[in-house]
């Protein structure tokens, strides 16, 4: 078989690949060039729809309809805002984009700037990637100096602004409207929608808030087809993409891949198999806010959109969290119940207070305080988040949780018996 | 209160948005940068700086867990202890940390240089187990060996910074 084509990886590796003058050499802003001198906007937005590309985030909106939902006849302006506040446990591949391609990230934000006729982005960048800004903003220097960026494009008439702009440690400004109040300088809490930021986002002007990844992915497509594009993957989800392994493998690493690619495949062949020849335990296929799946599943499942939904779980943002037979779900479970507790933003009380408390419940059982009816009263506190949030944070909450406790019981009862074992052992003296 | 070339990237950044208060967050960097930590009072003068009241840029401080409201030593710590880092031995990194420097997460050492926070994810999870030294290039696939070599580094460089007055 030959190898897989990359598409947003393609110049990771070659020395120097974030600087403009490498970027050239491979392909660089031919996309824009071929767009602004020989597209109309709605052609480029047409090829984007034909690409069947679904947003990188997590959520895996298709982003040509996102991108359909711009009204055109709006008088405000608009504006493109890059996702770049990658903050989803097990995700780390929007990093090594702006680390070793930040001009794919330029093109891709000139493209659809292009397409819906905005002449600023931002791209907001997590505060902990400090460094990762600073490449950023080395890159914009350089487009900006050979007319890539700013007035009259490549000689048109198009002109556009990117900017970065920093964050400051806050997970729920990965939500695109908390990202908006907090690139207005305001608390990072979402916003009710609708209005949805196509039609009223930043400033209250038509907004789209697009991936790192997903954008990144524009200029191949606008170069090569959205057709070529969506054959790589499979009907439904178009293309490749990337993953990020961690965990207890041999080779964790950020990975293209074809969408549909078996995930056992991925463990084996590019991830090295599992560290120390241990057995797999658990597989959390999409970043941590989606169900953990068991290593029988994991090993039957296909990395497309449709596949991982039938085991139950989702693609999420790509990140792999790989566990072997050592770890504790109950244990694992708990850490990322506290997360979501500290990352919770505070406005509403099911995500606020019922995080907290469903942290106290999973504290007690881990120190050996488990009560015979705590699986219940996790389950029903559970019932009283999911859903009836103010955003999906609740239900990120929740989904591991439930998750684990349906495929890994014996480690919850376990930790629940620790306890018991506890009360019968006399105390050392 | 802030240096030239700090009020000048301040003028800068105003001119990037339509709102001066979406200047807000990266003007509270900048002036992290020079201080360490957002005092009250600076917290009054970039409310005026910008145009905003300082309840608003307080209601920011104190939400964004990067900025310190209080002052932190000179080398901040932040180990990341969420899921990934925790399956590959996170918790013994930043135990390890505390016995070494005798301080409790979120203390500072008694001479200022180090204080040790856990944080949660930073999107290092491939090279776990991790931290952070404030906002520079993380420190990756750490060892209790590499963590050693570290504190050895930050001290000496502490230490010439010192000398040079």
């Amino acid at each position: 078989m030959a190898d897989p084509v990359k598409v947003v990886s393609k110049r990771f590796g070659i020395p120097d690949s974030h600087t403009l003058d490498v970027y050239l050499q491979h392909d660089g802003y031919v996309a824009l060039e071929k767009a602004v001198k020989s597209m109309q906007p709605a052609e480029v937005i047409d090829e984007v729809k034909k690409s069947a590309l679904r947003g990188r985030g997590g959520a895996g909106f298709p982003t040509g309809m996102k991108w359909g939902f711009v009204p055109k006849d709006s008088p405000k302006p608009k504006y493109i805002v890059c996702n770049a506040d990658e903050s989803e446990p097990g995700t780390f591949k929007d990093r090594a984009v702006m680390e070793f391609d930040p001009h794919s990230l330029i093109e891709g934000c000139l493209i659809a700037a292009y397409a819906l006729g905005s002449h600023t982005c931002y791209i907001y960048i997590r505060g902990e990637y400090g460094w990762v800004q600073d490449i950023m903003d080395v890159a914009i220097r350089e487009a900006y100096a050979k007319g890539y960026c700013g007035k009259n494009i490549l000689g048109t008439d198009f002109s556009c602004d990117v900017y970065t702009h920093p964050g400051a440690g806050a997970y729920i400004c990965g939500e695109e409207t908390a990202l908006l109040n907090s690139l207005e300088g305001k608390r990072g809490h979402p916003r009710i929608k609708p209005p949805f930021p196509a039609v009223e986002g930043l400033y209250g002007c038509p907004t789209v808030v697009n991936n790192v990844e997903t954008l990144a992915t524009v200029p191949w497509i606008i170069q090569h087809g959205g057709d070529t594009f969506r054959q790589l993957g499979t009907e439904k989800s178009g293309g490749t993409r990337l993953v990020s392994v961690c965990g207890h493998v041999n080779k964790p690493g950020v990975y293209e891949i074809p969408l549909g690619y078996p995930m056992k495949d991925l463990l084996e062949k590019e991830c090295g198999g599992i560290r120390n020849g241990n057995k797999l335990k658990a597989v959390i296929p999409g970043g941590s806010s989606v169900p953990i799946i068991t290593a029988e599943e994991a090993y039957r499942v296909k990395l497309d959109f449709e596949s991982i939904g039938e085991v139950g779980s989702m693609l999420g943002s790509g990140g792999v969290i790989v566990m072997d037979e050592t770890a504790d779900v109950f244990e694992s479970t708990f850490r990322l119940v506290h997360f979501y507790k500290h990352e919770s933003c505070g406005w509403c009380t099911p995500c606020r207070d019922g995080g907290d408390w469903m942290e106290q419940i999973f504290d007690r059982i881990s120190i050996g305080g488990g009560r015979s009816e705590d699986l219940d009263l996790i389950t029903s506190l559970g019932r009283n988040i999911e859903g009836k949030s103010h955003c999906a944070l609740g239900d990120a909450l929740v989904w591991p949780i439930t998750s684990a406790m349906k495929k890994f019981p014996e480690d919850f009862q376990r930790a629940l018996d620790r306890g018991k074992k506890l009360l019968r052992e006399p105390a050392a003296v | 209160m802030l240096t030239p070339e700090r009020e000048k990237k301040i003028d800068e950044l105003l001119t990037r948005y339509p709102s001066s208060r979406s200047a807000l967050l990266p003007a509270l960097w900048v002036a992290q940068e020079q201080y360490g930590w957002i005092s009250l009072e600076l917290q009054r003068y970039l409310a005026i700086r910008l145009g905003i009241t300082p309840e608003q840029v307080r209601e920011v401080v104190t939400f964004y867990s990067m900025y310190n409201d209080r002052p932190v030593g000179k080398y901040h710590l932040q180990v990341c202890c969420t899921t990934p880092c925790m399956l590959m031995g996170s918790d013994d990194v930043i135990g390890y940390l505390e016995k070494k420097l005798d301080i409790g997460r979120g203390q500072t050492t008694g001479d200022g240089l180090f204080t040790v926070s856990q944080v949660e994810c930073l999107g290092s999870c491939g090279t776990a187990p991790m931290l952070q030294v404030n906002r520079e290039k993380y420190d990756e696939n750490l060892t209790t060996e590499k963590v050693d070599a570290l504190l050895d580094r930050l001290r000496t460089q502490a230490a010439a910074e010192g000398s040079n007055g």
